[in-house]
C-alpha cells in the first residue's frame, strides 16, 4: 500500500473522518484512566502535599506545546519542499492546539506557583520561554489570519515555523542563560525529586491522552479546511449531492 | 554582484535623503521613548544606571521596528521591487542589500545617539563604551531578522502591527545579549561573554536572514 496517496486531500477526507471518533474515545478513557491515576492512586506528595496534583496537567500540556510546535515545523518543511497542500493545512490545524497546550501550560503552571513559590509568576527560563513559544503561535495564527490568499497563507505561515524552530533553540538558551544572570537560584525547578512510579504513570497516560486528543482535534480541524478549499472540487460536490 | 548591492544601498540612502522627515521620526521616537522612563519610573541615579541599558535597547528594538513595514512596502506599491526582482542577481542578495541599507539608514543613527541616551541614565564611560560596542553587533541583526518579517507580511492589512507580533519574539535574544554584555561592565564581570555571542548571532543571521527573507519575498509576490 502507498501511504503516499493519502497526501490527496480527497482521499485523506474520508479517512480522517473515521479516524477523529477513534482518537476521540482513545482520549477520553486515556483521560479518565490518567485523572484517576492522578487523583486516587498516586500518593500524597510529602512536601507539597496535594497541591502537586496539577502536574498531571501541566506536564503533559507543556511537553504537548513544545512537540506540536516541532511537528508544525516538520510539516511546513515537508510542504517546501514537496509542495503538498495536505502538510500546510495539517499545520494550520495544530496551531491552535498548540497554543491552547502552551496557555494551559502557563495558567496551570501560575496555579501552582501561587501555593508553592507564593506567586503567580517567577522570571524563570521555563516559564519565560513558554511565554515566548506562545507568541509565536500568536504570530503564525495572525499571519494565517491576515493573508486571504490560501496558496500565499501557507507559504508564508511555513516560511515563519521554520525561521521560528531554528530560533527556538537561540531564545531557550539566551533566556536560560539571561535567568541565572539575574536571578538567585530562590526557584529550582530542574532539581527533581525522585518521583513516585505511579506519578510518572499517571503523567505518561495523561500525555497520551493529550496526544490522541491533540490528533482527534487536528484531524476534525482539517476536515472543515479540506472542505473550505476544496469546495469547487468534484468529489465535494458529489458528497454533497448524495447527502 | 557587489556592484548590485552597491547599487540598492546607495539607492535607499538617496530615498532616505529626499524623504528626510521619515527618516527622523525614527530616530526622534528611539529619543523621546528612552526619555519617557525616567519621568515614568523616577530619577534616583541608582534606578536609572538599572534600568538604564535595558531601556536604551528595547528603545533601540521598537524603533528599528517603526521603519521596518517601509523596508520593502514603498518598492512593491510603485512597482520598483518586481523590477528588482527581475534583475538577474540572486533575491538573497537584493534582501542583503536591503537590510544593509535599513540598518546604515536606522542602525548607525542609533549607535549615536545611544551614548546620549546613556549619560541621561548615568551610566559610566565603560558602560557606554559597552552599549556602543553592543548596539553595533546587534542592530544589525535586528535588521536582517526584520527584513524577514518585512517581506512575510508585504501588502498586508495591519502590516505594522503583524510585523511586531512576528518580530518581536525573535528580538528577544539581541536584547537578552545586548542588555547582557552592559551589565557585565556594571557588575564588572566584563563584556566580552555577551558580545561573542552578539557576534555569533550577527555571523549566523548573516548567513540565513538575506536567503530566507529572498524566500519570503518569492512567496508574497507570486
Amino acid at each position: 500500500m502507498n501511504l503516499n496517496r493519502y497526501a490527496s486531500p480527497s482521499i485523506f477526507y474520508p479517512l480522517a473522518g473515521r479516524l477523529v471518533p477513534v482518537f476521540a474515545a482513545l482520549a477520553a478513557a486515556l483521560a479518565a484512566a490518567g485523572l484517576y491515576i492522578g487523583f486516587f492512586v498516586a500518593p500524597t506528595d510529602f512536601q507539597q502535599g496535594e497541591g502537586y496534583r496539577i502536574i498531571f496537567i501541566h506536564v503533559p500540556a507543556a511537553w504537548m506545546s513544545m512537540f506540536i510546535y516541532l511537528v508544525m515545523a516538520f510539516w511546513s518543511a515537508i510542504g517546501l519542499a514537496w509542495n503538498t497542500r495536505l502538510s500546510f493545512m495539517m499545520t494550520r490545524a495544530l496551531a491552535p492546539t498548540g497554543a491552547l497546550f502552551t496557555f494551559l501550560a502557563l495558567w496551570t503552571g501560575a496555579f501552582w506557583g501561587k501555593p508553592m513559590w507564593g506567586a503567580w509568576w517567577v522570571w524563570d527560563a521555563r516559564l519565560t520561554s513558554e511565554l515566548i513559544l506562545l507568541f509565536l503561535y500568536m504570530g503564525y495564527m495572525a499571519l494565517q489570519a491576515a493573508i486571504d490568499d490560501p496558496r500565499r497563507a501557507d507559504r508564508a505561515g511555513a516560511l515563519l515555523n521554520l525561521v521560528g524552530v531554528v530560533n527556538v533553540p537561540i531564545i531557550y538558551f539566551s533566556v536560560v542563560w539571561w535567568n541565572t544572570l539575574h536571578q538567585g537560584a530562590s526557584v529550582s525547578l530542574t532539581r527533581a525529586p525522585s518521583m513516585a512510579q505511579t506519578m510518572l504513570w499517571g503523567m505518561l497516560v495523561m500525555a497520551l491522552a493529550a496526544w490522541f486528543y491533540t490528533l482527534a482535534v487536528a484531524f476534525a480541524r482539517v476536515r472543515t479546511l479540506i472542505l473550505a478549499r476544496e469546495q469547487r472540487a468534484q468529489w465535494v460536490r458529489q458528497m454533497e449531492h448524495e447527502a | 554582484m557587489l556592484s548590485f548591492v552597491y547599487t540598492i544601498v546607495r539607492r535607499e540612502i538617496v530615498l532616505a535623503t529626499r524623504r528626510r522627515g521619515d527618516w527622523l521620526t525614527a530616530q526622534f521616537f528611539f529619543v523621546i521613548v528612552a526619555s519617557l522612563f525616567p519621568l515614568g519610573i523616577g530619577a534616583e541615579p541608582e534606578t536609572l544606571r538599572a534600568i538604564g541599558p535595558g531601556v536604551v535597547w528595547v528603545a533601540a528594538l521598537l524603533a528599528a521596528l517603526l521603519s521596518l513595514d517601509r523596508l520593502f512596502a514603498d518598492d512593491h506599491r510603485d512597482g520598483a521591487l518586481e523590477q528588482l526582482m527581475l534583475a538577474p542577481y540572486p533575491h538573497a542578495l537584493l534582501a542583503f542589500g536591503k537590510a544593509l541599507a535599513h540598518w546604515i539608514v536606522s542602525g548607525l543613527p542609533l549607535i549615536v545617539i545611544a551614548p546620549v541616551l546613556g549619560l541621561q541614565f548615568d551610566l559610566p564611560p565603560a558602560a557606554l563604551l559597552a552599549l556602543v560596542a553592543s548596539l553595533a553587533l546587534g542592530t544589525p541583526v535586528l535588521s536582517l531578522l526584520g527584513s524577514i518579517g518585512a517581506a512575510l507580511t508585504l501588502g498586508l492589512r495591519g502590516g505594522g502591527v503583524l510585523l511586531a507580533l512576528l518580530i518581536l519574539p525573535f528580538y528577544v535574544p539581541v536584547l537578552i545579549f545586548g542588555t547582557g554584555a552592559i551589565g557585565g561592565v556594571l557588575a564588572g564581570t566584563g563584556a566580552e561573554a555577551n558580545l561573542s555571542l552578539l557576534g555569533a548571532l550577527l555571523a549566523l543571521t548573516l548567513l540565513l536572514a538575506p536567503w530566507a527573507c529572498a524566500q519570503a519575498l518569492n512567496v508574497s509576490l507570486e
